[in-house]
């Protein structure tokens, strides 16, 4: 049985999503400040991946 | 107890404390904001107005002082304060009127007035709308300044709650991959679960929403900061001198202010003695052409007794922020999908809100029970929870 430490996942870890997910979401915070047309349709597409992945996340998949 | 757990109950015992504090507050202002998403698209629909008249792209506007006129005739005894250009109908114009010059400007009446003939639209009185009722609870709870600071003071214990949020997520993550849902678990482990994802994919948009809300509720201070600041050093020579007795054309004026910053539109003009303006003159604010510039204001004063510029610069920084803050706040740049992405991750919050009352709620009820829950993930006692 492997010791418990070596389950615990590291910092970098845990944080590598998050810090995308919040990258990705930043840009398109500023996005459609700086632009119209296709500054607009990349801030709905980043802005979207925090709500797209939470979908997934609980509804998207089986039960376990 | 090492230096790191104690480090991590100081920071459990920040969130837990922060959260309690504004939580009550920030489900108010993420319920009354989400219809202020859409405050036009509801007006729209709940109240008629009258439309200005369609005409062809490269129709002029019309005069100022004949729209000013026309709106003024149907305003007896009251005196102009602004002339708004309408945002989102270019075939529309505003004249914000008071019952003087000195009158508080927020209790105004907007006159709307067709831009390109002149004439006068309508008046309506908007203090019975759905819209301005839930924009006076979530601007300042029909509480004024002290309403406003006091919920700009809940916005920064929100932004510190997220802050330490990030911090005791780590813990609470030690031994679940990122985006673990324990569909087949209690209750208490699946809203551990939707709080802790809600919670931490929304950081950047929480931060910045919360953050630029707190920035909006010191507008009141940063426009005082201006006026006693840039708007006096710019009308210092005028400062003895009494009001005009007659004012200058207004359409001139904007005419005059148009030429002094090329390739600016105007947004709209103060007159003398307005809060926006000083006692001699004309404030007339220009905008740019990006979603961006668009916000940043730029005022040209005109005196207002001979027509001639006084002078143009552009706001100092404290002014620039809080008009960049607005949109960032507001979500009203990017069209209706950025509206309806702004009122999802507006739900989202109000579902991270709702968890973590529960998930504190439990654990006073339970004494220990969420701190298990987040003990048996990690590995290592809970911070989170058991300050």
């Amino acid at each position: 049985m492997p010791s418990r430490k070596s389950m615990h996942r590291t910092l970098s870890q845990i944080f590598i999503a998050p810090l995308l997910v919040a990258i990705v979401s930043t840009l398109g915070l500023v996005g459609a400040l700086v632009g119209d047309g296709w500054w607009d349709t990349v801030s709905w597409v980043t802005l979207a991946v925090p709500v797209v992945l939470y979908a997934l996340f609980i509804w998207g998949r089986k039960p376990n | 107890m090492t230096a790191a757990t104690r480090s991590l109950r100081r920071w459990g015992f920040v969130h837990k404390w922060t959260s309690l504090i504004c939580t009550v507050f920030m489900l108010l202002l993420c319920i009354t904001g989400l219809p202020l998403i859409f405050h036009e698209e509801i007006d729209d629909v709940l109240h008629s107005q009258v439309k200005a008249a369609e005409v062809a792209p490269d129709t002029p506007l019309a005069d100022l002082d004949h729209l000013l006129a026309n709106a003024l005739a149907n305003a007896p005894g009251q005196v102009p304060h602004f002339l708004v250009w309408d945002r989102d109908d270019p075939n529309a114009m505003f004249v914000s009127v008071g019952p003087s010059i000195t009158s508080d400007p927020s209790k105004n009446l907007l006159i709307r007035m067709d831009a390109h003939t002149g004439a006068y639209l309508d008046a309506p009185d908007v203090t019975g709308r759905f819209t301005y009722i839930m924009f006076k609870l979530h601007v300042d709870m029909f509480a004024g300044l002290p309403g406003k600071l006091f919920l700009g003071l809940m916005g920064i214990l929100f932004c510190v709650a997220i802050i330490s949020g990030i911090v005791v997520y780590a813990p609470s993550m030690r031994k679940l991959s990122f985006g673990t849902y324990r569909a087949g678990r209690r209750r208490v482990v699946r809203w551990l679960d939707v709080h802790n994802l809600a919670g931490i994919l929304l950081v950047a948009w929480t931060l910045v929403v919360g953050f630029t809300g707190v920035i909006n509720t010191w507008a009141d201070l940063v426009l005082k900061m201006w006026q006693y600041g840039q708007l006096a050093e710019m009308t210092a020579q005028y400062r003895d001198r009494s009001p005009p007795t007659r004012l200058t054309s207004v359409n001139a004026a904007v005419e005059v202010a148009a030429r002094t910053v090329p390739g600016m539109t105007p947004g709209f003009v103060a007159f003398p003695g307005s809060i926006f303006s000083s006692k001699s003159h004309y404030a007339v604010f220009l905008r740019g052409n990006t979603p961006l510039t668009s916000r940043l204001l730029k005022p040209a004063l005109i005196d207002a007794e001979t027509g001639a510029l006084t002078d143009s610069r552009d706001m100092p920084w404290y002014v620039s922020t809080l008009f960049v803050s607005q949109p960032l706040h507001f979500g009203d740049y990017g069209g209706m999908p950025l509206k309806i992405l702004w009122a999802v991750l507006d739900v989202l919050t109000i579902i991270i809100l709702v968890t973590g009352i529960y998930l504190w709620v439990r654990r006073r009820k339970a004494g220990v029970s969420v701190d298990r829950v987040i003990a048996r993930s990690s590995g290592i006692e809970s911070p989170a929870l058991s300050s």
